[in-house]
């Protein structure tokens, strides 16, 4: 049973310009885009990193000193080894797509649909790449950070039923 | 059949009859979306008893319903159900909006939830309230109960009267936040 | 509806007309809230299940991007209105994760007891609809009628039945009254005996066992693999909890179990929810009767709880801390970085990934539901059972829509 700076030594021997940092005892490593899934399922089959907690993505269109546009975030754990590490991976505009972990991980099935319907992010591979919590037919992003917080109109974008007509 | 009695005695007397008999068999249909929806269940059950006036036959098919309780916040998903609901319930029909953001959209003024049923459906009463108590809601079905025995007609007359359109249209023509622009494609009729 | 319908399925639905399509929801008694799935029948057997979600998705965070840390938890609240305390702990216990606040013994010690009574009360409203939709109406009652004991306790507590609110940063609304503390060794008391009729009236009723046993059966593997937590995962022999495994709020001085059972169907769901009722029973005893004495809510010198009023009026500490915080582009100060921290609800691991950026408004506040993640193994649980065994599962999952769509 390996430790995790055992685990962030050996990620970065393996593959090139993989950073870490720490932050209140949670250990955070960074990949590139092209060594996503190469360093994810490198955790998962050899490091028993055997839980995907969450997937998320976070926009950085505001944040201040921010060079990347989106970060997106995979949340892991080990069940046996009950460690727990953060992996990042930063995406700019154009190119918002990485490889889908499902094959991997079937609980990201669901986790990666969010992140499309609210980010926009492609996930190649993924089985049912569709949106889940937004209609089919709704055309925004909304947890870009340039979509507004009340939207552009289209909750309000229904026909009336009066009394007379119901 | 030549006897015509004057006509205000004898209808209103068959009014008040039939408003008497709708009032004390209220059938709800609960659209529970949210958290109200549990307060709903807490109102139908053992502590606060909602079979002690008269309303506790909750059934889950519109068709056999007469008061629909919208209970939770309505999102844009969901509103052609509710509409689509609405109107496969037959008249007589009422409607309670039950807490704040079926009423108002409440603390939820974002992209997706429907800021007040009230915009796309007839509604008769409003409780306040996130969520409002057991309490408020059997006092809002009393209160719909007195309004029934008040102003009910055996041809539902009350549902049609100029004032109530004025009123309704006064809340369709609400500014909507966001401007002229629509991003999605208008939808077909919710039929 | 038909039309969607035809959308959603998949397209080999062409080939195979002879499977029935049946829309079950998004308004139906069993679901007790908005979810809709639609299922491809071969008779009364499901040959596939497609969950159709969003049907309460109130951008809950995007709404977080523009609230402050406090008041975020009114929000918080609405999550997963079955247990609103546990999300309260939850969303302020990442926050002071971000904000590195140590709490002071008699907060750990309070937000330990609204946590349990939290947990109680999820699964209470969870065992009870699985028995109303499987037919045992008179558990759903004993169940409700428990519920209101603790939102009584609740309500004692912060004046709220059940959207409290109650947690702050660094800190509690009000301070745990005797009143309180009277009423929660009450229910301690008498909680033990509707537990046993609870299970006298199910652990051996034969319609009960008979529709629950080897019904969506989950495996440990698969319970690992697609992200389970919580009674869910423990009911597949998963031991994962995070109350054990990274102990939060003083967790570790507690002597308790973690309930376990290897079956991973719906019956052993919910023999993990009754067994961990007494669990958390035994928690509430021990914190009851240990409350730490001293202040509930940090000190005025680290600025980031609010002072009590005695404080504002009295002294100039008092004063300036509560200018400094109240103050709309003031308020306490924020690193820039982002953090990932969990806690053990009634539904499973929840979690909160916080992305700071130095003012008192999160950047970013995604929420981990567990509801969320336990309905997209729904499918995969009721392929190839029978039509009514749907609902049997459905209740076992406990999906809440608020925390599904959030």
């Amino acid at each position: 049973m390996s430790t995790l700076s055992e685990v962030v030594a050996a990620l970065k021997d393996r593959f090139a310009e993989v950073t870490d940092s720490e932050f209140r005892g949670q250990t955070r490593v960074v990949v590139q885009q092209s060594q996503c899934f190469d360093a994810l399922s490198c955790l998962k089959n050899e490091y028993g990193f055997d839980m995907l907690v969450d997937v998320t993505c976070v926009d950085y269109l505001n944040f201040r000193d921010a060079t990347d546009r989106f970060g997106l975030v995979y949340v892991l754990a080990g069940t046996e080894s009950n460690l727990q590490l953060t992996v990042r991976v930063m995406l700019n505009e154009p190119d918002l797509t990485v490889p889908s972990v499902v094959p991997l991980w079937e609980g990201a099935n669901w986790m990666e649909r969010e992140v499309w319907d609210m980010f926009g992010i492609r996930f190649e591979g993924h089985p049912d790449l569709r949106r889940i919590l937004l209609p089919e037919e709704f055309a925004a992003h909304p947890l870009r950070k340039d979509y507004p917080l009340q939207g552009r109109g289209e909750r309000h974008n229904f026909p009336v039923l009066t009394r007379a007509e119901a | 059949m030549a006897i015509e009695l004057p006509e205000n005695v004898v209808v209103s007397k068959l009014d008040s009859l039939a408003s008497w008999c709708r009032k004390n068999s209220l059938w709800p249909m609960p659209f529970a979306t949210a958290c109200c929806g549990i307060e709903l269940m807490a109102t139908g059950a053992s502590r606060h008893d909602l079979a002690r006036f008269g309303a506790e036959v909750f059934r889950f098919s519109p068709r056999q319903c007469d008061l629909m309780i919208v209970a939770g916040r309505v999102v844009m998903k969901m509103l052609p159900v509710l509409q689509r609901i609405w109107q496969q319930m037959h008249e007589p029909k009422w409607c309670i909006s039950m807490g704040a953001c079926a009423s108002t959209g409440g603390v939820f003024d974002t992209y997706s939830v429907v800021q007040g049923i009230d915009r796309f459906i007839p509604v008769d009463m409003y409780v306040p309230g996130c969520p409002p108590r057991p309490e408020q809601l059997i006092q809002a079905i009393i209160d719909l109960q007195d309004k029934i025995q008040a102003e009910g007609t055996i041809e539902g007359r009350e549902f049609n009267t100029f004032a109530r359109q004025q009123r309704k249209r006064a809340l369709m023509e609400l500014p909507i936040i966001g401007g002229p622009q629509i991003i999605m494609p208008p939808r077909q009729g919710v039929n | 509806m038909t039309t969607a319908t035809r959308t959603i399925g998949s397209a080999s639905a062409r080939e195979e007309d002879y499977l029935w399509t049946l829309n079950f929801g998004p308004q139906h008694p069993a679901t007790h809230t908005t979810l809709r799935i639609v299922l491809k029948l071969d008779g009364e057997r499901v040959v596939d299940a497609v969950p159709d979600i969003g049907y309460l998705h109130s951008g809950f965070e995007k709404l977080g991007e523009h609230l402050d840390y406090n008041q975020y938890v009114t929000v918080t609240d609405r999550m997963n209105y079955i247990s609103p305390m546990a999300n309260n702990v939850a969303w302020h216990h990442a926050v002071e994760t971000l904000l590195g606040i140590e709490l002071t013994p008699r907060c750990k010690y309070i937000r330990v007891l609204i946590s349990e009574l939290a947990r109680i009360s999820d699964h209470l409203l969870s065992t009870g609809a699985m028995g109303l939709d499987t037919g045992a109406f008179t558990f759903f009652l004993y169940a409700f009628y428990q519920r209101e004991k603790i939102y009584d306790i609740f309500e004692t507590l912060c004046g709220a039945r059940f959207t409290n609110s109650y947690t702050r940063v660094g800190g509690v609304m009000h301070d745990i009254t005797p009143l309180v503390v009277e009423k929660i060794r009450a229910f301690i008391k008498d909680f033990p005996k509707t537990l046993e009729d609870m299970e006298k009236l199910l652990n051996r009723n034969r319609i009960f066992v008979d529709r629950t046993t080897d019904v969506g059966v989950l495996t440990k593997e698969e319970a690992i693999n697609r992200s389970c937590t919580g009674p869910i995962a423990r009911a597949s022999g998963v031991t994962r909890d995070v109350r054990k495994d990274q102990p939060y709020l003083g967790y570790e001085d507690f002597d308790f179990q973690v309930c376990c059972a290897k079956a991973g169907d719906c019956f052993a769901r919910y023999y993990v929810r009754m067994a961990e009722m007494r669990e958390s029973l035994k928690i509430l005893a021990q914190a009851v009767e240990n409350i730490p004495a001293g202040p509930a809510n940090i000190g005025v010198d680290e600025r980031t709880a609010l002072p009590t009023k005695q404080q504002v009026y009295q002294t100039i500490e008092g004063t300036i801390t509560h200018f400094e915080l109240v103050m709309a582009n003031r308020g306490f100060e924020v690193p820039c970085e982002e953090v990932y921290a969990a806690n053990e609800t009634g539904n499973g691991e929840l979690g909160f990934y916080i992305a700071g950026d130095g003012s008192n408004v999160a950047y970013r506040a995604r929420c981990r539901p567990p509801s969320f993640i336990h309905f997209a193994v729904f499918p995969h649980l009721i392929r190839g059972h029978t039509l009514s065994d749907l609902v049997a599962v459905l209740g076992s999952l406990n999906i809440i829509a608020a925390e599904l769509d959030r």
